[in-house]
């Protein structure tokens, strides 16, 4: 390219030509064809891209854009108005509360600070945008007296469509057999320490109030055969927290392992991978915490007598009267998640292993502990590893001849190379080894913050969020939200008495493996662990 | 006003390629950006280091803000594209590319001490391609070579480029 030569433009001071030569013209348009080439290449590359991925989603069976899966209890709404009681108001008791709309008004005022200092924090926005659950809390019961207040504070302070209104509230109940009793209670939320859970679900049984339980549903699998008698003898609506049944990536997961795209399945790992004294159980002991304040022979009840202990009493998941550390606290979650998917029920055998390796605090329970689980039936293992001193993410996987999945908040699908099914895909290179076969990641549009460590940690679990049209929800609203449905609707929520025998067997069963140091096998029988 | 009339024919060739090239790659990673429903700049945001990060967070913070964001960003990188391989505005589009890609360096600037969890290519120090492509710009910023081979000739006329006798300075000139 050379311009100009010799034109006789140059005699014109100006650097504007008056008028167009062909040259000029030519010059002009020169560049042009370079589109020619872009395009050509573009749709090429488009075309490569488009097809390999139509015939994969059509090997695959999906759908390219899938509907996003709404819990239906998220769409349902109902105008019987239910009467909530609360039986512990410790952190998750509280959460709980918030989940179905009661909140204490310094909490939003400490969110509302947060969120002006890092705009990603968006807790109070999530909270806001909550669905109305038409419910009342009236009756509260909590045996360190803080806490009880703060129930009750939280009840008079209600979510209603959008809005925080102030409502008559609570009533305190110093013991939860009068919460029971009360005739002004259709359903309780029962939060409190494992060693109380098959009790109060028993008495709740008997009081004919709906329960949503929390995990792990009971101590020993003695309790868990005894509560699940009693649920299935009864008309209550039963659902145990296991928020995570609500995870839109779960739900997919299911219908992928459903579509049989992984092949047989022979191996799950399953994982914890925390490491900060929060995620260690190690909370903080409040400073006003007294035996003036805590009803300490209420706290113990079917648990050995002991001389007061601030720390067994807000700690108390670091020791064997009171729950079963790893197994009840974070494999009963990863246990249902697997369940969840696909359907396992309880194993055949468990081994277990582990040791207090780092938090040497005067715990009972480990804080590294693998578990083994077998199903000859089902031709699989499932295996579980913990620990409270790495933060190393090690999924959550599945293992298929054709593929594996990695399931959290997101979900990954990828093909084996040694596959039989995606053997001509691989072939054909429509599949390529580095990619993932498909892969969903809900919320990836937008970035909201997750505030701590354990949070982080619960949040790659799939145990905090989900999103619906692309917003996040808390997963374990949506979670109540169904418990609530099915009671007003008479149906089943995903956790019930089932799913909660099952889990509370399989931790159980690895609990017993570790206590006992041999392999231990569930007798369906005598329905025993042996 | 500059004088162009000391630059040669392949000198000029030169810089046009330069042009096109660049015009290429923002044309395509506005494209790229535009077809794939999972790309949004907030992955980019969220990394956000330096001078502007409190900026940065609250696009983050807002989805309707973010949005605007992502489109402005996907309709710049396509219009500065076409612009460069056209020669259509080609100055303007340059500058237009240079501060675009400013607020991509700022963001997330290799310098000392600054990590990022987003995976780099190459191995950098303060220099990236980012800034690399900037300072290519600002050579189109001062080289207005639409209006040597693209439609800027058509509509703003041809460049004066040669000098009127070999090897003196043309009229103007110091």
């Amino acid at each position: 390219m050379d311009p100009e030569k010799n034109e006789p433009e140059e005699k014109l001071s100006s650097a504007v030509q008056p008028k167009l030569r062909r040259r000029d013209i030519l010059l002009g348009l020169s560049t042009l064809p370079v589109f020619g080439g872009f395009i050509f290449a573009w749709l090429r590359k488009r075309k490569f891209d488009g097809s390999k991925k139509q015939a994969l989603l059509k090997e695959l069976g999906l759908k390219p854009e899938a509907p996003a899966i709404l819990p239906e209890g998220f769409l349902k709404r109902s105008n019987q108005l239910i009467r909530l009681g609360i039986i512990g108001v410790g952190g998750r008791g509280e959460h709980l509360l918030r989940c179905a709309g009661f909140v204490r008004p310094d909490w939003l005022e400490s969110r509302r600070q947060e969120a002006k200092i890092n705009p990603l924090n968006k807790d109070l926005e999530i909270f806001l945008s909550q669905q109305d659950t038409n419910c009342v809390l009236t009756a509260v019961c909590d045996v360190f007296d803080p806490r009880a207040e703060r129930g009750l504070v939280a009840s008079r302070n209600v979510l209603r469509q959008g809005k925080v209104v102030e409502e008559k509230g609570a009533r305190r109940f110093r013991h939860y057999q009068e919460l029971l009793n009360s005739s002004e209670v259709d359903a309780v939320i029962i939060a409190t320490p494992d060693h109380w859970h098959a009790q109060m679900a028993l008495d709740a049984v008997a009081a004919g109030k709906h329960i949503y339980l929390e995990k792990c549903m009971t101590r020993t699998a003695e309790e868990a055969v005894r509560l699940y008698d009693a649920v299935k003898g009864s008309k209550i609506i039963f659902q145990l927290g296991h928020q995570q049944r609500q995870q839109e990536s779960h739900l997919r997961a299911r219908q992928i392992v459903q579509a049989g795209l992984l092949g047989k399945i022979t191996l799950v790992e399953t994982t914890t991978n925390r490491n900060s004294p929060d995620g260690a159980w190690q909370y903080e002991i409040p400073a006003e915490a007294s035996p003036e304040n805590i009803d300490w022979e209420q706290f113990l009840g079917p648990a050995p007598r002991r001389p007061f202990d601030v720390y067994r009493f807000f700690r108390w998941r670091c020791w064997f009267d009171y729950g079963t550390g790893l197994s009840g606290d974070l494999l009963s979650h990863e246990y249902d998640a697997v369940n969840q998917i696909l359907e396992l029920g309880i194993p055949k055998y468990a081994v277990a292993s582990g040791g207090i390796y780092f938090f040497k605090d005067g715990r009972e329970v480990p804080d590294v502990f693998h578990a083994t689980f077998e199903y000859p039936d089902k031709e699989l293992t499932l295996i579980y590893s913990a620990t409270l001193s790495s933060n190393r993410n090690r999924g959550r996987i599945f293992m298929g001849h054709d593929a594996w999945m990695e399931v959290g908040e997101s979900l990954t699908l990828s093909a084996d190379p040694e596959s039989t099914r995606y053997k001509e895909l691989y072939l054909e290179q429509i599949v390529e080894p580095s990619l993932p076969l498909f892969s969903f990641r809900p919320g990836a549009k937008g970035i909201d913050a997750v505030t701590s460590a354990s949070e982080r940690y619960f949040a790659t679990r799939g145990l905090l969020y989900s999103y619906a049209g692309g917003k996040r929800v808390d997963i374990s609203h949506l979670h109540l939200l169904e418990w609530l449905d099915c009671i007003r609707n008479g149906r089943q929520p995903s956790c019930n008495i089932e799913r909660g025998l099952e889990e509370a067997i399989t931790c159980h069963m690895a609990t017993e493996a570790y206590l006992r140091g041999r392999r231990v096998e569930w007798d369906p029988v005598s329905r025993k662990i042996i | 006003m500059a004088n162009f009339k000391r630059v040669s024919g392949w000198q000029w060739a030169g810089i046009v390629v330069l042009r096109l090239v660049i015009g290429w790659h923002f044309l395509y990673e506005g494209l790229a950006k535009l077809f794939n429903p999972y790309w949004s700049s907030a992955s980019y945001l969220v990394e956000a280091k330096w001078v502007f990060a409190d900026v940065f967070t609250a696009i983050l913070a807002s989805p309707q803000l973010l949005k605007i964001v992502d489109w402005l960003n996907i309709g710049g990188l396509i219009a500065i594209g076409l612009s460069l391989i056209s020669g259509l505005l080609a100055t303007p589009a340059s500058i237009a590319g240079m501060i675009l890609l400013a607020l991509y360096y700022v963001a997330c600037p290799p310098i000392v001490g600054f990590k990022s969890s987003l995976p780099a290519e190459g191995s950098y120090l303060i220099i990236n391609k980012n800034l690399v492509e900037l300072a290519a710009l600002f050579v189109l910023v001062l080289f207005p070579t639409g209006r040597v081979a693209g439609l800027d000739r058509l509509i703003f006329g041809p460049l004066k480029t040669k000098p009127v006798g070999e090897g003196k300075n043309g009229p103007g000139e110091k």
